[in-house]
């Protein structure tokens, strides 16, 4: 296996077939928590562990599974593996999953791990599966904290929890704008996201869903 | 008793929309929103489903996982609610599956209707997703039936809502790479932003 392959299977996933931006999977689970930059970190993390472990599992044994029960076994197995990183949050970031709150456990119904799981790590091998879910998580994980890098900065005047922008309220100049943190905000964020992406990556612009017909009749003359 | 009922199944509908509030069940939500006829389907299926299996997951978790709750078979210590998760999941595939062939034997024509959508709900965030805001807010039964229902209701209503926008939205000249997904996202934003206005209601 040359470089350049484990390079294009990581890497690709991050502009150029983004699992949200371009697959639309697993926006699901995770956008209520790009409100703090921090939160986005350790989801981006958690999942990107469960895609690559559950993808590497299940290519395992892929030549095992009877295709009628396929389903319910990557559910069973990506169900454990989003319980481990559960129980290791409760037990070593015990504030962080209370915050993250019922969105660990929805990693289990996020599009990106049951797809890949579905369309790579049924088809290839372990170190290939393994490599597939890193990248994939990774585009995940980077539009995650492109978003939350916004929504915090914006939001709330901070990064990580420190104060960058001085806020009014402490002296400063900065009156946070109160929207940057509810749901909608994050919608619009995503969807400009997806236009700089498109714009520079031509491509992956869709195509019309109608034509103009040409203009037959001759109205004036 | 009514009231609280009311109250929360209002609640449940506008201020804590699974699709505009939480985020719950984007893929489907974005995926399957372009025609009216297939969003209605997707949203009755969803409301289907979703007020069975909180309920059941209700029972489940108050009668089996709860820490203390298997002390009707003298294990008062045991706590199995980190297998909860696991259990959810479990349910929500054997009720879809069961709902499917129960459709298909007795309600033909809904069953054409639902299709292709009726598997796909197992993967379904929303439903995942109201089972663990069931069990972290403490429903009670009653409470978890009005609750599962009012979820389902609020996410059909949304997505009907969006598909109703986007067929609109397919003549318009919208610019090169905010065309299909870019735009969509936009206008979930507005509807959320409208949705916001609710917050607060309370009966």
């Amino acid at each position: 296996m040359s470089k350049n392959r484990v390079a294009e299977i990581v890497f690709d996933p991050i502009f150029n077939n983004n699992p949200i931006a371009l697959q639309i999977l697993g926006i699901c689970s995770a956008l209520a928590v790009t409100t703090s930059l921090q939160l986005s970190l350790v989801m981006g993390v958690a999942v990107m562990l469960v895609t690559a472990c559950s993808s590497a599992l299940i290519s395992v044994i892929r030549s095992q599974i009877p295709s009628s029960i396929r389903i319910i076994v990557q559910m069973t197995i990506i169900a454990s593996l989003v319980i481990v990183v559960d129980q290791l949050l409760k037990a070593y970031a015990y504030d962080m999953s209370k915050q993250l709150s019922v969105f660990v456990g929805l990693i289990i119904t996020n599009c990106i791990v049951m797809g890949r799981a579905e369309a790579y790590a049924m088809q290839n091998g372990p170190v290939l599966s393994f490599l597939d879910g890193i990248g994939n998580g990774l585009g995940y994980a980077v539009l995650l904290i492109f978003v939350a890098f916004f929504r915090e900065l914006l939001g709330a005047g901070k990064l990580f929890g420190i104060e960058i922008l001085p806020l009014q309220a402490n002296g400063g100049w900065y009156l946070p704008n109160g929207l940057l943190l509810l749901p909608p905000s994050a919608f619009f964020i995503i969807g400009l996201a997806i236009w700089a992406l498109r714009s520079w990556k031509i491509e992956q612009v869709e195509p019309k869903d109608y034509k103009l017909a040409p203009h037959r009749v001759r109205e004036a003359f | 008793m009514f009231e609280q009922y009311l109250s929360l199944f209002i609640k449940a509908i506008f201020v804590e929309n699974m699709a505009l509030a939480f985020f719950l069940g984007m893929c489907t939500f974005l995926a399957i929103s372009k025609k009216i006829e297939a969003a209605i389907g997707l949203g009755i299926a969803v409301t289907v489903v979703l007020a069975i299996t909180v309920p059941v997951n209700n029972l489940i978790f108050n009668s089996l996982l709860r820490e203390g709750a298997l002390s009707w078979a003298g294990l008062p210590n045991v706590d199995l609610s980190f297998l909860g998760l696991l259990t959810y999941i479990g349910v929500i595939a054997a009720i879809v599956q069961i709902l499917e062939m129960v459709l298909d034997k007795y309600f033909v024509a809904l069953y054409a209707a639902l299709g292709v959508f009726l598997p796909l709900i197992t993967v379904n965030c929303a439903i995942l997703g109201a089972s663990l805001f069931m069990v972290e807010r403490d429903y009670e039964f009653g409470e978890s039936v009005v609750y599962g229902l009012g979820a389902g209701v609020g996410w059909a209503l949304a997505i009907i809502a969006l598909a109703g926008i986007r067929e609109k939205l397919k003549y318009s000249d919208v610019p090169d790479g905010l065309r299909g997904l870019g735009i969509t996202f936009i206008t979930v934003g507005l509807m959320s932003l409208g949705f916001m206005s609710f917050s607060g209601i309370t009966l």
